[in-house]
């Protein structure tokens, strides 16, 4: 509960220092709009429909991106952890390609696909893959063989050991893995929403673009608020349910 | 040191091959690493009859868990066979359950979970069967309070006791244990001898104790088989005639422990420190 109001009053105080600040006039108001202006953009987008479509084409692009990626990366980390051939083949390439920032992938998706959905998607897709590889390969690696062995003795077997035991054995790592491969989706889709215009969908990326094209500093700034409450929201819905369960049973290390 | 092993396969034989339960015949072990080809095991060959516990110890790295691997039927032997009521091993299974070196409980089971664990693989058993007896072997081991806890907030000793109410809940036929209270201090270790001793009073479980400790060794055997290493091998077999529930203070028990402390310094040429 009082964590709650620290943290009302903090953000309250944030918004009226940058209210107060805009009020002084010392900065152009094109280039520094007050949070009022920032509110009433926001309002509008939402009431004519323009920052809903945006964020569900957005959301519609993460997902589908990421799960492709996921898709790709689980399974291929699995298979890199799983012998030292692997390892050094796909698993330096992906340890090679993740250290490249998705944006990189820009100019090679658009000349492949052009100003289309696909070269987004092959961004976001090329953006989570290689983090999910490595995080996977990596947890993969940490399961104590112990626990199959274990349970082996007690006559688990082939079905009943993956799904009762290396399943529940590798939540800690297909958590961080997945989460991971979720952070560069967003960031990576961020960067290919602004940097590749199309026209069959209007996502947040691109309201931030035309922000930028129009002047319109209140859109600009209201587009990365609504970008950062999604990665917040996210986070919460998608990965606070499983980070708590994995500090109650694992303990402080969740590993 | 083939020689050795083979001598002590035949001083052994006295256990008559229909009545022991456990019969671990001239098995070999090697290890190939892209470093090393480490030659674990030597022909070792014993026998555990019905109902006797039976501790191997020996110097760290001589093949303990090895060879309780093998008996588990966790690793196979490169030569040599292991049977149980004469039957070839083959595999794991739940006639041999074992409590483990390393911590091996499931983190994701809570207390109760992690031992009803390998009751949920008996098929023969009912749901409600399956609980009264996960109950009986935590109250057993004095964790009936501790059902519901999470195994991250277990001490060390209290891990050791779940994974012993583990082991025994499916009624395995023999217990193997591979130094499962290595890891414990001296007063909680104590505390758990007396207990594995009315355990197994009660049970008369056959059991295979791997410890490198000669009090331990002393304290739980019917018999006390001494390894050797590199390559690891059974050097000399002691029987211990004392009478149960012992302590590990009484004298004659350290006695026993020293006669076998001193044997050990022997097969390893003058007293090369673990
Ligand atoms: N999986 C393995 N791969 C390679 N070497 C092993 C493996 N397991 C055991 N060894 C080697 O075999 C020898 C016996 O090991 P172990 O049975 O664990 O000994 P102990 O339990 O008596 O300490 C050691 O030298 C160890 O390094
Ligand atoms: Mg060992």
């Amino acid at each position: 509960m009082r964590r709650a109001v620290v943290v009302t009053a903090f953000f309250a105080g944030l918004l009226l220092i940058w209210e107060l600040a805009a009020e002084t006039g010392w900065w152009s108001p094109v280039l520094f709009p007050s949070a009022v202006s920032v509110a009433r953009y926001l309002w509008g987008a939402m009431n004519d429909g323009t920052l809903l479509e945006a964020i569900r084409v957005t959301l519609q692009r993460l997902l589908l991106g990421y799960v492709i990626g996921a898709a790709i990366g689980l399974p291929v980390g699995v298979l890199t952890s799983s012998s030292k051939i692997m390892d050094d083949t796909l698993g330096s390439l992906a340890l090679g390609l993740q250290t490249l920032p998705s944006v990189c992938w820009v100019p090679f998706a658009v000349l492949w696909f052009g100003q289309t959905e696909s070269a987004m998607l092959f961004v976001v897709v090329m953006g989570t893959v290689w983090s999910v590889i490595i995080a996977t390969n990596h947890g993969a690696r940490t399961i104590p063989p112990i626990y199959a062995k274990a349970a082996r003795t007690m006559g688990s077997r082939r079905l009943h050991l993956w799904m009762m035991v290396m399943l529940p054995a590798s939540l800690p790592f297909l958590v961080s893995g997945m989460k991971q491969g979720w952070a560069f989706a967003w960031r990576s889709l961020m960067a290919a929403e602004i940097f590749v215009t199309i026209l069959t969908g209007f996502g947040l990326g691109q309201l931030l673009h035309y922000g930028r094209e129009l002047n319109a500093m209140d859109q600009v700034i209201g587009a990365m608020m609504v970008i950062v409450l999604i990665g917040l929201l996210a986070d919460r819905i998608l990965f606070a349910p499983w980070e708590r369960f994995l500090h109650r049973r694992w303990g402080m290390d969740g590993g | 040191m083939t020689n050795r092993a083979a001598f002590v396969g035949a001083t052994t034989q006295h256990c008559s091959l229909a009545t022991s339960k456990l019969d671990v015949q001239s098995v070999s072990k090697w290890f190939r690493t892209s470093r090393a080809n480490v030659h674990a095991l030597a022909e070792v060959s014993m026998q555990v009859a019905a109902g006797q516990i039976v501790c191997v110890v020996g110097p760290s790295g001589c093949g303990k868990s090895t060879l309780l691997d093998i008996i588990a039927g966790l690793t196979q032997p490169d030569a040599g066979q292991v049977f149980a009521d004469g039957q070839e091993v083959a595999g794991p299974g739940r006639e041999r359950l074992v409590v483990f070196q390393e911590p091996s409980l499931f983190p994701w089971l809570n207390v109760f979970g992690n031992v009803m664990f390998g009751l949920r693989l008996c098929p023969e058993l009912r749901g409600d069967e399956r609980r009264d007896i996960a109950h009986h072997y935590l109250s057993l081991v004095g964790l009936e309070k501790f059902e519901k806890a999470h195994v991250h907030e277990l001490s060390g000793g209290m891990k050791q006791r779940v994974a012993l109410a583990r082991a025994l809940a499916p009624d395995p036929q023999v217990l193997l244990m591979d130094e499962p209270f290595g890891a414990l201090d001296a007063m909680t270790r104590e505390h758990l001898y007396d207990d594995v001793q009315k355990i197994w009073a009660d049970s008369r479980k056959t059991v295979v104790f791997v410890t490198h400790n000669m009090r331990e060794a002393t304290c739980l055997g019917d018999r006390i088989l001494l390894m050797s290493s590199a390559p690891g091998t059974i050097a000399r077999s002691f029987d211990i005639p004392l009478s149960r529930p012992r302590s590990i203070y009484n004298a004659e028990l350290v006695a026993h422990a020293a006669a076998v402390a001193d044997a050990l310094r022997g097969t390893m040429g003058g007293g090369v420190p673990e």
